[in-house]
């Protein structure tokens, strides 16, 4: 870890502005990612912000039905949510799927959004990672890749985005809400936040220097059966190998998100289109252009049965 | 005390204390922090630095520069220690690489320089700027590649096992491979070092003091009595701390180069590569049976890798003594490989070879169409197959595995693959034999009672986590008479007699027979002192007795106590009889029929291992064995990555091992048991046997749930998913 100075914003401009002003800095929230990657010098902040000051920690009713949950919200809190648990439920059930209890407690709604990958290659610094040090080549490409991502990857990085909760809250629409360094604020469909690697794999968000998460909101909830399914080596406590969340109405419509799969929580509207055909037609539309290595060509695979059967749990759910 | 014939009836059969369930005497100091692990020593006069270790970052080669100057001139930082100026170090014979490599490379992360710092952080942001430029070389990784070079070192036959395999008119011929595992204890590898001129003291994790007092003076050149090796608690071990590792090297000569003592503790990311690992195996067995279902052949060959002048995983010794069979070849092969050093973790040999042996008997059962249990019994021996003279000294498998299939309710068992269902999951049953042998060790203890009638214990047994304080309270407990609140016990120090350590399960037989011949001793010696005849003497409720005349062991003591200490040493009865640990596992799984994701249901296991000292701590042994297991088949493999020369998951985030939701059912039986031969206690040991056969029992579990068999561990769902049903 590198010594680094330390402050507490004041307020979400300020910490933007400060953010901005200082490069090196970083913002830090429950710190239960970022500070295991400093420890280890893949993240080396110079300045860190403490933004947990910032009462951005509250779930407020939005005038149009929905709810907006501030950035500092503690992932616990909202999975217990009575609104979340009753009109989100998919959101509930992704968060309590993550992690632990104890990281639960201190991880956030900015923070989770923004965690990043979980490659091991990009958690040893003496290994070759064009996340780490763009440019420098990829270790995963031909090495280990059982957990990687299969679509949306490029020939720079195949790390999959390990967020449970980014996947419930790409199936809900959700939209995320900025402060910028002017002050000015930005409201940004969940879709358009993470970037795919291309050949800049270091480059993760479309957020600006500086630019500050105050609130995710959910739209107005949409109803239907919601169901959060996630596939992992063992029964708690491990990543996704593949997580499939869907929204099922009653006249068979729906959407489908997966994890585990893409650099970013992946959905595909135009394969939900294709629902009636059942998991077959999803998961081909959903991951057309898949580049798989050999060892994580199973997933297409998984994502299929576990749709098929997250499919006909809905349907058999009073 | 020699230890020569069988034994008789001794105090210890009184069972007043011994054989009792009886809770971790140092549970409460472990419960409320007060159990001073090595990382935490606080002393006023020791005001330590701490050192931070930087590890090789490639596989093989060289170092071609080392430029410290960043590092140096970073804040707080009080000295780096390097293989250049370390002086010159020795190598035990118990280490296969260099604990301080360097300009030679062995393997990924081995130790090349400790930067010592006043704080721990500022010893780690200096370690992160020692720059190092490598010259590469060529490495062997890849065990399957170097299969066909890999020499034999050890051979066992008997008969003539190909011409009786291809007469067989039954045989199964399938190679299966075990992946390398990291021992993954809690507590990482930690020492604090301190000089006092040329004495040295190391407060650190180990399981082996003597070993590791030994090793450590041969790797710095210095005397043995000049260190002093403290280790009373231990975070788990599993075989990872049976050694001298770089951290207790690099505290000593961190601390001889700072001038104060120095703290030194392995980061996690470092267990995984700079410490040692459970070899990975491939094993080709090959077993011919006639149609009426008893072997006829069984040939064991097992390849594993190290580095130059390491050792083998030994996984086809339990094939020598399991099964009968006239005709019998087991191999064993030793390629050279570069990865980390390989080394013995629990169960080293039988854990692996089980995993292998008991998947091929399941399937050999299947060739036979008999059932998995009564094709065991049906092949059950109480001799030791390859000298037909030589008796097991205790044999109860084939109670082993009736009692745990009546227990289990085996009979609901489906011996058609594929056929049970439950909802959304297919389930099934398997068994799976456990085997493990006895080792008995020498052992010495120091008994004293002082004048209020407390006994004190003191010898340098290890307690890893296995209950060691609790099993040695009792037996001075029962020998002297007196009742466990009068027994205080202190371990883990060299200034203390050499104990058997943890190591091959032979802790609790071992140190527990010390202990009793120290007692014996002290008996002796109180018994002299109140003029008792020591064969009359009575022992009990505090008192030592005889006729009329009755003294507390406090009079007897005096004012000055009296003190004995013995060593328990063996003659050749553990070569007359074959004294082994037997046991049968019983796992039913769950695989989901969509996803093929596995989940136990419940295990059991049934165990028949001599007499059990205290069948609270012995269950917590099995249970985690158990649990260890069930790691093995499902989850755990370190991953190599082949072109690099690495383990790649080293972090218990990509190094998965069992969660409290994987294991949701337990169940433990010890079968009555007293092995005279062991010792005097009639003990032998039970922490590795629970993890003996698991893996195998969970994999036939699974092929019985879903009619895929997997030979490659662990095994995952992406090894089922292709051949589940739509
Ligand atoms: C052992 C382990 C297991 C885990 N398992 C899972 C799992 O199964 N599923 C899962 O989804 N997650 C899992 N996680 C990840 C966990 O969810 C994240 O670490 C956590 O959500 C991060 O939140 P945080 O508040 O601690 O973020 P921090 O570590 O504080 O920050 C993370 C990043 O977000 C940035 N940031 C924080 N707040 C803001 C803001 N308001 N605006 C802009 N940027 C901001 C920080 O600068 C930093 O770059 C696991 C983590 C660990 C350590
Ligand atoms: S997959 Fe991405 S994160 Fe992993 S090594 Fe390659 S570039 Fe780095």
């Amino acid at each position: 870890m590198k010594a680094f100075t330390y402050e507490r914003a004041v307020s979400p401009a300020a910490a933007a502005q400060a953010a901005a002003h200082l490069p090196g800095s970083k913002f830090i929230a429950g710190g239960t990612n970022l500070l295991d990657l400093m420890k280890l010098q893949i993240e080396t902040p110079t300045h860190l912000i403490d933004v947990n000051g910032l009462a951005l920690d509250r779930i407020e009713a939005t005038p149009e039905g929905g709810l907006r949950i501030g950035a500092l919200v503690r992932n616990t809190d909202l999975a217990a949510d009575a609104r979340v648990r009753r009109d989100y439920g998919l959101l509930s059930r992704a968060l309590l799927s993550g992690a632990s209890g104890q990281l639960r407690n201190k991880a956030t709604t900015a923070g989770n959004l923004l965690q990043r990958a979980r490659c091991p290659y990009f958690y040893d610094t003496d290994q070759l990672c064009n996340k780490r040090h763009p440019g420098s080549g990829c270790a995963a490409l031909g090495g280990f890749s059982r957990q990687h991502a299969v679509v949306g990857v490029s020939d720079s990085c195949i790390a999959s985005h390990p967020s449970d909760m980014a996947v419930a809250m790409r199936a809900l629409d959700a939209i995320v809400e900025t402060v910028l360094p002017d002050g000015s604020t930005r409201s940004i469909p969940i879709a358009e936040l993470h970037r795919l690697p291309g050949d800049t794999p270091h480059i993760e968000t479309t957020l600006g220097a500086g630019e500050l998460i105050v609130a995710v909101t959910l739209p107005k909830p949409i109803g239907g059966k919601h169901i959060y399914r996630k596939v992992r080596d063992r029964a708690s406590y491990a990543f996704a190998l593949v997580s499939v969340a869907v929204i099922v109405q009653a006249d068979g419509s729906g959407r489908v998100a997966v994890g585990g799969v893409a650099p970013k929580p992946w959905r595909v509207e135009a394969a939900e289109a294709r629902l009636p055909e059942g998991a077959k037609a999803v998961t081909d539309e959903l991951l057309a252009g898949a580049a798989p290595t050999r060892e994580n060509a199973y997933k297409l695979t998984l994502v299929e049965r576990t749709l098929r059967a997250v499919l006909a749990e809905a349907g058999s759910q009073p | 005390m020699k230890f020569d014939s069988p034994a008789t009836t001794n105090p210890i059969d009184q069972l007043k204390i011994v054989g009792k369930p009886t809770n971790r005497i140092d549970g409460p100091a472990k419960t409320t922090g007060t159990a001073t692990y090595a990382y935490e020593w606080k002393h006023p006069d020791l005001k330590p630095a701490y050192g931070h270790v930087v590890g090789a970052g490639i596989a093989k080669g060289r170092i071609a520069s080392i430029d410290l100057g960043d590092a140096q001139a970073y804040p707080g930082v009080l000295a780096i220690v390097t293989a250049e100026n370390a002086g010159k170090l020795g190598k035990s014979k118990r280490n296969t690489a260099k604990l301080l490599g360097g300009p030679e490379i062995d393997h990924y992360h081995q130790a090349i320089a400790v930067v010592i710092a006043e704080t721990f952080e500022q010893a780690r942001a200096a370690a992160q700027l020692v720059r190092v430029e490598y010259i590469r070389a060529e490495g062997s990784f890849d065990l399957a590649r170097s299969r066909d070079s890999a020499p034999d070192v050890q051979n066992a036959a008997t008969g003539d096992f190909l011409a009786a395999f291809s007469d067989a008119p039954i045989q199964l011929d399938e190679t299966y491979t075990t992946p390398d595992h990291s021992h993954a204890m809690m507590e990482p590898h930690a020492s604090l070092a301190a000089w006092d001129g040329d004495k040295l003291v190391v407060w650190t994790s180990n399981q082996m003091i003597d070993w590791g007092r030994t090793d450590l003076a041969a790797t710095l050149g210095i005397k043995k009595d000049k260190i002093q090796f403290i280790s009373p608690y231990i975070g788990g071990g599993f075989g990872g701390k049976l050694f001298l590792r770089a951290d207790v090297v690099l505290a000593a000569l961190a601390a001889r180069a700072a001038k104060r003592p120095v703290k030194v503790a392995l980061t996690r990311p470092f267990i995984f590569n700079n410490t040692t690992h459970r070899p990975a195996t491939i094993q080709r067995i090959r077993i011919g049976a006639g149609k009426d279902g008893k072997i006829t052949a069984i040939g064991h060959e097992t390849w594993s890798g190290d580095l130059p002048d390491g050792g083998p995983e030994t996984a086809a010794e339990q094939s020598r003594l399991l099964y009968a069979g006239a005709n019998r070849m087991m191999a064993t092969r030793l390629a050279l490989l570069d990865l980390p050093e390989g080394n013995a973790m629990r169960a080293p040999g039988e854990a692996p070879g089980l995993m292998a042996l008991e998947i091929a008997i399941d399937e050999m059962a299947e060739k036979l169409e008999i059932d998995p249990i009564e094709f065991r019994i049906l092949n059950d021996i109480q001799v030791d197959p390859e000298k037909p003279t030589r008796q097991f000294s205790q044999r109860q498998l084939v109670a082993c595995l009736r009692q745990g299939a009546e227990r289990f309710a085996w009979n609901k068992r489906n011996p058609r693959a594929g056929q049970i269902r439950d909802g959304e999951w297919l389930v099934g049953m398997g068994v799976a034999a456990a085997f493990r042998n006895n080792i008995p060790m020498k052992s010495a203890a120091r008994v004293r009672v002082d004048n209020r009638g407390i006994v004190t214990v003191e010898t340098d047994m290890t307690d890893i986590g296995t209950g060691s304080y609790t099993i040695i309270a009792q037996t001075a407990a029962e020998m002297m008479g007196v009742g466990l609140d009068m027994v205080t016990v202190s371990l883990g120090d060299s200034a203390f007699p050499v104990a058997a350590g943890s190591g091959g399960q032979w802790g609790a037989n071992s140190s527990t027979a010390g202990v009793y011949a120290a007692c014996v001793k002290l008996r002796e010696a109180l018994s002299h002192k109140m003029e008792f005849d020591p064969s009359d003497a009575v022992f009990a409720d505090g008192t030592i007795s005889a006729g009329n005349r009755r003294f507390t062991l406090a009079e007897a003591a005096g004012e000055t106590g009296v003190v004995a200490e013995d060593i328990m040493e063996y003659g050749d009865l553990a070569k007359r009889y074959q004294q082994s640990t037997f046991g049968a596992h019983f796992v039913e799984v769950g695989v989901d029929t969509a996803t093929a994701e596995i989940r136990i249901r419940r295990m059991l296991a049934v165990c028949a291992a001599g007499r059990i000292l205290n069948p609270k701590t012995a269950r917590s042994q099995v249970i985690g064995a158990m649990t260890m297991g069930a790691g093995a088949a499902l989850m755990e493999e370190l991953v190599v990555d082949k072109r690099v020369g690495f383990f790649v998951n080293h972090d218990l985030a990509g190094y998965e091992v069992p969660v409290h939701a994987d294991i949701p059912h337990q169940d433990v039986i010890f079968l009555d048991e007293t092995d005279p031969t062991s010792s005097p206690m009639k003990a032998k040991g039970v922490g590795e046997l629970g993890i003996c056969g698991v893996g195998a029992a969970i994999a036939n579990a699974i092929y019985n749930a879903t009619g895929v068999r997997v030979r490659d561990y662990p095994i995952t769902l992406d090894k089922l998913l292709d051949q589940m049903p739509a």
